[in-house]
This record gives structure tokens, C-alpha cells and sequence, in this order.
């Protein structure tokens, strides 16, 4: 039993990776590119839910459910970067950390405004309803396969992006230096706000394809971006390989942990005890295996020094 | 001096008569969760409670949000205890606010009137006498649940809650009843929404039943996902998964669950009939068991009212007790520890149209207590 249900919870911590990617990805990039400390990124995660939940229960389609989510967080993040965010690029941090934190009070509270207190209806389509089997004795729900694949889709796509295009170019360009491609006459505001909506949509993304199977309420970015910071941090600041790499670690390390460290205390203490101080370690872990990592490399798996 | 000593008299007598007056006054301080996550179940719980005590002019209520955060209960009771001077707190959802701000509450000699969190310290050891428990000692509905999966002959189970103090309560109290073995026992996260990983171990474990508490957001994204893995094992639940506000959300996967409370809007008395029509003409919606245990609680507020002035506090400590109300619920008693004594039932998810709801099945555990009156010296 015990190989099978690794090889299970291997998946399932693959899955979270995957899901924390689209959004450090997005988290890195905006912080890479522009400097900025962007606490709001979980609220864009909660519209693309919100978004999709909408135009699933107008159309009943899951397909332009996920369409809505990257159109609707890609809209949101373009406003918000044009009215709001521009005016911080200057600013220090902390200015941007007050900002960003007023911003997820507001959005949040303008969510329920137009849609209540109440969870929403948001569910997976029905041919990836079900389980797969994958080899001889496991099987695994089709829809999480789904995500890991669209995961790794988008890992595919943002880096033929940043290395093949011109776009990439400029991205790269932007983190290196800010003020030489502003004078080699690049509009760097447009960068910006492209960046700005692209990360923005992969967090709705990521919103809409977990919102249909945990719930789609408000508030639902928040604990996400947290262990979206711990991913950035672990995987190098503004590094989108760090953020992939890290996203990774952490799913599997949290799915494993939670699982098998209660199991493992068994060993030597009463299986009461071993579950309540097994669980508590077990969300633990992440923070643990970050403070490691910043002793071992200060700057992150793949940060500049 | 003359003329100011009968300014004084008057002074006194003006302060005194006025002070009759505000003697049938009371001054509700409710915190509650109405933004963030868990908000639906405060905002349940704030709207029964206003709708029971709507055009009562002897009552003001101050309402705020703890945005389910222990440190700004506190804070909240705090203010509203000292520069508000309320006279009866209530509203807390969650068992770790509640402890954080009961004790302080009333040892302070104020009262505190619980409209949901029921955690098992404030029932035994840490009883208080200005504490009244409206809504359930926390282990109640999972006992119940305990006792339906015996009836429904379950004998190996794999239960699982969150670790927090609500949680360990509804495992020991689910056990407490249960008399079968257990396949698993786990306690995730507060606040957990993804349980890929404990539905593995589920598959693995070889359980015949599965029993969880996961109230507001969390259970939305157990059920789903344990739905979608193709365990066709049977479920049972407190009715905090089950319940108005998050049936939407969960959709068909919740369908024919069996899930324990001491509230359904089916209960058969004039109280609770005229409780779920008023409730959906006033807000539009179908109330909750929440909104049900707001409710019971303002009723309760009022006939204590009627009985006895709160700044005689005896007097209205045993107004409180003797529970003199018609409840949503039937019928309704203080246990010693003040927490109820009540029916605790069995319903099922059904589609009434195409809203999904409950029906009672059966009666559970019937004029149920709770554990710990014993432990209470009071």
C-alpha cells in the first residue's frame, strides 16, 4: 500500500506545485521587472475564480469559464496597474507593501459587494470528472492531471516567451537594467503594464482551475499568496526557473509532509499525540525548509547575489 | 450653597429617574466574522439575531466584524466592554475566539450569550455563570453522528477535522458514540482547501465510512473533491458542511449525505415556521442552522428581558436560565453547565425544485446534554 500511496501523494504534491507556480510566477516576473512588492496578487487569483464562476453559471461552459479567468483578472490588472500601481514603481517598499495591502481590503470587499458573503457555484467539466488509471493499481483524478499538464503548459509558453520573443527580450532587459531600455526607446510604461496584466491573469487562472474543485469565496487568495512568497523566496527573487523549481519543492514537500510525518512520529509515540503534533509540524515544514535554504544560499536557489 | 444643593437633588433625581428608565435597556455588543473567509456564517448569524430582536426599542446592538482573527476579537470586546459599556456580548462563530474573549467577558461580570462556538473548556472546567450557550456544546452534532453511524452499521471509519479546538472536540465526540474501530484519524489544517492527500489515505485505508467536520469554506472543497475521486464510500457529517449557505456551492455531490443538527427548517412548530417565512421575506434567502441559533439567541435575550432588569444581575442570570422562549427548535432547556439540553437530528441532503436543502430523516439523540456537566462547578 505504502508505494502506491506515495506514488499518489508524489502526484498530488506536484499538482499544488504546479498550482503555486501560475502564481509566483506571476509574483517573481512583477517583482523581477518592476521592483514591486505586489500584495494584491492573491485578489486577482480570487477574481479569476469569481470571474469564471460568473460566466459558468451564465453559460454553463467550463471552457469559457477559463477564458473569463484570464480575461477578467488580464482586465483587472490592466486598471489596477494604470490607476493605481504606476504611481508606486518610485516608491519604496514599504509604500508598496501599505498600497498593495489597501488594495486587497478594497478588492476583497467589492467581491462580496457584487456577489455576497456566500460561497459560489464553480464546478469541473464532466469529462474530466472521474479518476484514470495511470499504471497497474494507481489511479488519479483526471481534472488534477489537468492541472499539472496546463501547468507545465504554461511553464512551456512563459519560457519560449522570455527567451524566443522580442517581448522576452525587453522582459529580460527590464530586469537587467530599468533605465537603459527606457532610453534606447522602449516604452516602458506599456512593458510594465503588459507584465503587470500577464501575471495578473495566470493568477486568475490558477483561481478558476482551484476554485472549481476547493470553493470559490472571498478572501480565497490570501493563504495562496503567502506560500506564494515562500516560493519566490526559496526559488531566487524575479527568477521564473527559482519559481518553478521552488513552487515544485514546496508542493511536494508540504503534500508529503502533512501525510507521512504524523505516520512516521507513530513509530515512537501514542497515535493520538502522533496526529496532533505530525499535523502541526507537517505546516510547518515550508517555512523550515525555507529558513534552510536562505542559511545554505542567501539569495534563493537561483537569485542574483 | 442652598440653591446649589437643590440643583444637586434635582440633578439626582433626574439621573435616578432616567436611570429607571434605561433599566429595561440593553445594550448588545455582537462580534462576529462578516468579511473574509467563514463571513457567510457571521452574517447568518447577525441577521437571525436582528431579525429576532427587529422593532424591540429596549434593545441596541453594536455590531462588529473579527474578521476571524482571535487578536481583534479581543480588542473588539474590550472597547465595546470599557468605552461602549454593553451590557451582554455575543456573535463569536469560532471556538479559538470564543476562548480567547469569553473568560474575560465575563469575569467582568458581564454577560455572554454564545450563538454558535460551544468549545468543550467552556462546558467543563471553565464554566461561568454569566456564560449561556444557545447553539450546542461544540461535541453535540458529531455525538449524534457517532450514534447514526451506528445505527447505519458502519464499523470501520476514517474521520478527520481541523486542528483546532472545535475540531478535536467533534473527534472525541464522534467517538464517544461511535462503537465501531477507526480506519484513520487526521486533523488538517484550519483553513485547509485542498485535500488531495487525505483523500489518498482514505482510499488506502480500507475505512467502510467517512465522517468529517470541515465547516464554511473547507468542507466545499472536501466534498467536491472526494466526489470527483470515485470513493463510493458513504459520508456523514455534522451539518455545518451541509447547510444553506454552502449547499450551493458544493452542488450535486452533496446529495442524500446524512448530517446531523439540532436545527432544520423542517422542524414542525409555529416558532420555526413563522422563523423561516419571516426570515426569507425580510433577507430573500432560506436561513441557515446559523441563522436559526442568531435567532433562538435574541428570543432568549428578549424573554430574560421581560423577566428581569440586566443590571440586577441574578435576577437576570436566572431569567436566562430558565429559558423561557419558544424556540426554532422545539423544545429547549438550560442543562447546570448552561449549556442546552435538546433533540439532535438526522437529515438528508435533498433538491427541493432546484434548490438543494434538507429533510429530516430521524431523531438522533433525543433532550441530548452534553459531557461535561459534571466537570462544571458552578
Amino acid at each position: 500500500m505504502t508505494s502506491i500511496l506515495f506514488f499518489e501523494q508524489l502526484l498530488n504534491g506536484i499538482q499544488f506545485g504546479t498550482m503555486l507556480f501560475l502564481m509566483s510566477a506571476g509574483l517573481t516576473l512583477i517583482f523581477g521587472v518592476m521592483g514591486l512588492i505586489n500584495l494584491a496578487h492573491g485578489s486577482f487569483y480570487m477574481i479569476g475564480a469569481f470571474s469564471a464562476a460568473l460566466i459558468a453559471s451564465l453559460t454553463g461552459s467550463f471552457w469559457l469559464a477559463l477564458l473569463a479567468s484570464l480575461s477578467g483578472a488580464a482586465i483587472a490588472g490592466v486598471l489596477i496597474e494604470i490607476f493605481i500601481i504606476r504611481r508606486l514603481y518610485r516608491r519604496d517598499h514599504l509604500d508598496q507593501v501599505l498600497a498593495t495591502f489597501a488594495l486587497i481590503l478594497l478588492l476583497s470587499e467589492g467581491v462580496r459587494w457584487c456577489f455576497g458573503a456566500f460561497p459560489l457555484y464553480l464546478d469541473i467539466p464532466e469529462n474530466l470528472n472521474g479518476t484514470l488509471p495511470i499504471l497497474d493499481d494507481i489511479i488519479y483524478s483526471k481534472y488534477r492531471l489537468f492541472i499539472i499538464f496546463m501547468g507545465l503548459l504554461i511553464a512551456a509558453g512563459l519560457y519560449i516567451l522570455i527567451t524566443k520573443t522580442r517581448l522576452g527580450v525587453r522582459i529580460r532587459a527590464g530586469q537587467n537594467d530599468r533605465q537603459m531600455i527606457s532610453a534606447l526607446g522602449i516604452d516602458i510604461s506599456k512593458l510594465y503594464t503588459i507584465v503587470f496584466a500577464l501575471g495578473a491573469s495566470l493568477a486568475g487562472l490558477a483561481g478558476a482551475m482551484i476554485g472549481a474543485i476547493q470553493s470559490v469565496e472571498v478572501g480565497m487568495g490570501e493563504p495562496i499568496l503567502i506560500l506564494a512568497f515562500v516560493v519566490i523566496v526559496i526559488g531566487g527573487i524575479g527568477s521564473i526557473k527559482g519559481a518553478l523549481i521552488g513552487s515544485i519543492l514546496v508542493g511536494v514537500t508540504d503534500t508529503i509532509g502533512r501525510i507521512f510525518l504524523p505516520e512516521f512520529l507513530k513509530v515512537f509515540m501514542e497515535p493520538a499525540s502522533a496526529t496532533s503534533v505530525g499535523s502541526s509540524i507537517g505546516s510547518m515544514l515550508i517555512y523550515i525548509l525555507m529558513a534552510l535554504i536562505l542559511i545554505i544560499k542567501p539569495s534563493g536557489l537561483f537569485g542574483k547575489t | 450653597m442652598k440653591k446649589f444643593t437643590t440643583t444637586l437633588a434635582a440633578l439626582m433625581i433626574l439621573g435616578s429617574t432616567s436611570s429607571f428608565a434605561d433599566g429595561h435597556k440593553v445594550k448588545v455588543g455582537m462580534i462576529t466574522t462578516l468579511s473574509g473567509g467563514g463571513s457567510g456564517l457571521g452574517i447568518d448569524v447577525r441577521d437571525g439575531f436582528m431579525l429576532a430582536v427587529k422593532g424591540n426599542k429596549n434593545i441596541s446592538v453594536i455590531t462588529k466584524d473579527d474578521q476571524r482573527k482571535p487578536d481583534i476579537a479581543v480588542q473588539l470586546a474590550d472597547k465595546m466592554i470599557q468605552s461602549d459599556k454593553v451590557d451582554v456580548l455575543t456573535g463569536i462563530i469560532w471556538s479559538n475566539l470564543a476562548m480567547a474573549v469569553v473568560p474575560a467577558t465575563v469575569n467582568q461580570g458581564k454577560f455572554y450569550l454564545s450563538p454558535n462556538a460551544g468549545p468543550s473548556k467552556l462546558a467543563g472546567k471553565g464554566c461561568h455563570k454569566n456564560y449561556f450557550n444557545v447553539a450546542w456544546q461544540n461535541d453535540n452534532l458529531h455525538e449524534a453522528a457517532g450514534g447514526y453511524a451506528n445505527s447505519a452499521g458502519f464499523k470501520n471509519s476514517f474521520i478527520l477535522a481541523p486542528n483546532y479546538p472545535a475540531g478535536k472536540d467533534a473527534l472525541t465526540g464522534y467517538k464517544r458514540y461511535f462503537k465501531g474501530s477507526l480506519a484513520g484519524e487526521i486533523y488538517t489544517k484550519l483553513g485547509q482547501k485542498d485535500y488531495a492527500a487525505e483523500i489518498a489515505q482514505i482510499r488506502a485505508s480500507g475505512a467502510d465510512s467517512v465522517f468529517f467536520f470541515l465547516p464554511g469554506g473547507m468542507g466545499i472543497g472536501f466534498m467536491k473533491q472526494f466526489s470527483q475521486s470515485g470513493i463510493k464510500l458513504p459520508v456523514v457529517g455534522p451539518a455545518f458542511s451541509f447547510d444553506q449557505g454552502i449547499l450551493k456551492a458544493v452542488g450535486d455531490a452533496a446529495l442524500g449525505v446524512k448530517n446531523t443538527s439540532q436545527w432544520s427548517k423542517d422542524i414542525d412548530n409555529d416558532a420555526n415556521k413563522k422563523f423561516v417565512k419571516d426570515f426569507q421575506s425580510e433577507y430573500g434567502r432560506l436561513p441557515s442552522l446559523y441563522a436559526s441559533q442568531g435567532y433562538d439567541t435574541g428570543k432568549l435575550l428578549i424573554s430574560a428581558m421581560s423577566k428581569a432588569k440586566v443590571k440586577d444581575k441574578d435576577q437576570f442570570r436566572d431569567a436566562l436560565r430558565k429559558a423561557d422562549f419558544s424556540s426554532t427548535r422545539g423544545k429547549f432547556s438550560f442543562d447546570k453547565n448552561h449549556h442546552p439540553i435538546q433533540d439532535i437530528y438526522v437529515r438528508e441532503v435533498i433538491k427541493e425544485g432546484k434548490i438543494l436543502t434538507n429533510k429530516i430523516v430521524s431523531v438522533g439523540l433525543k433532550d441530548h446534554s452534553n459531557a461535561y456537566v459534571s466537570e462544571c462547578k458552578m
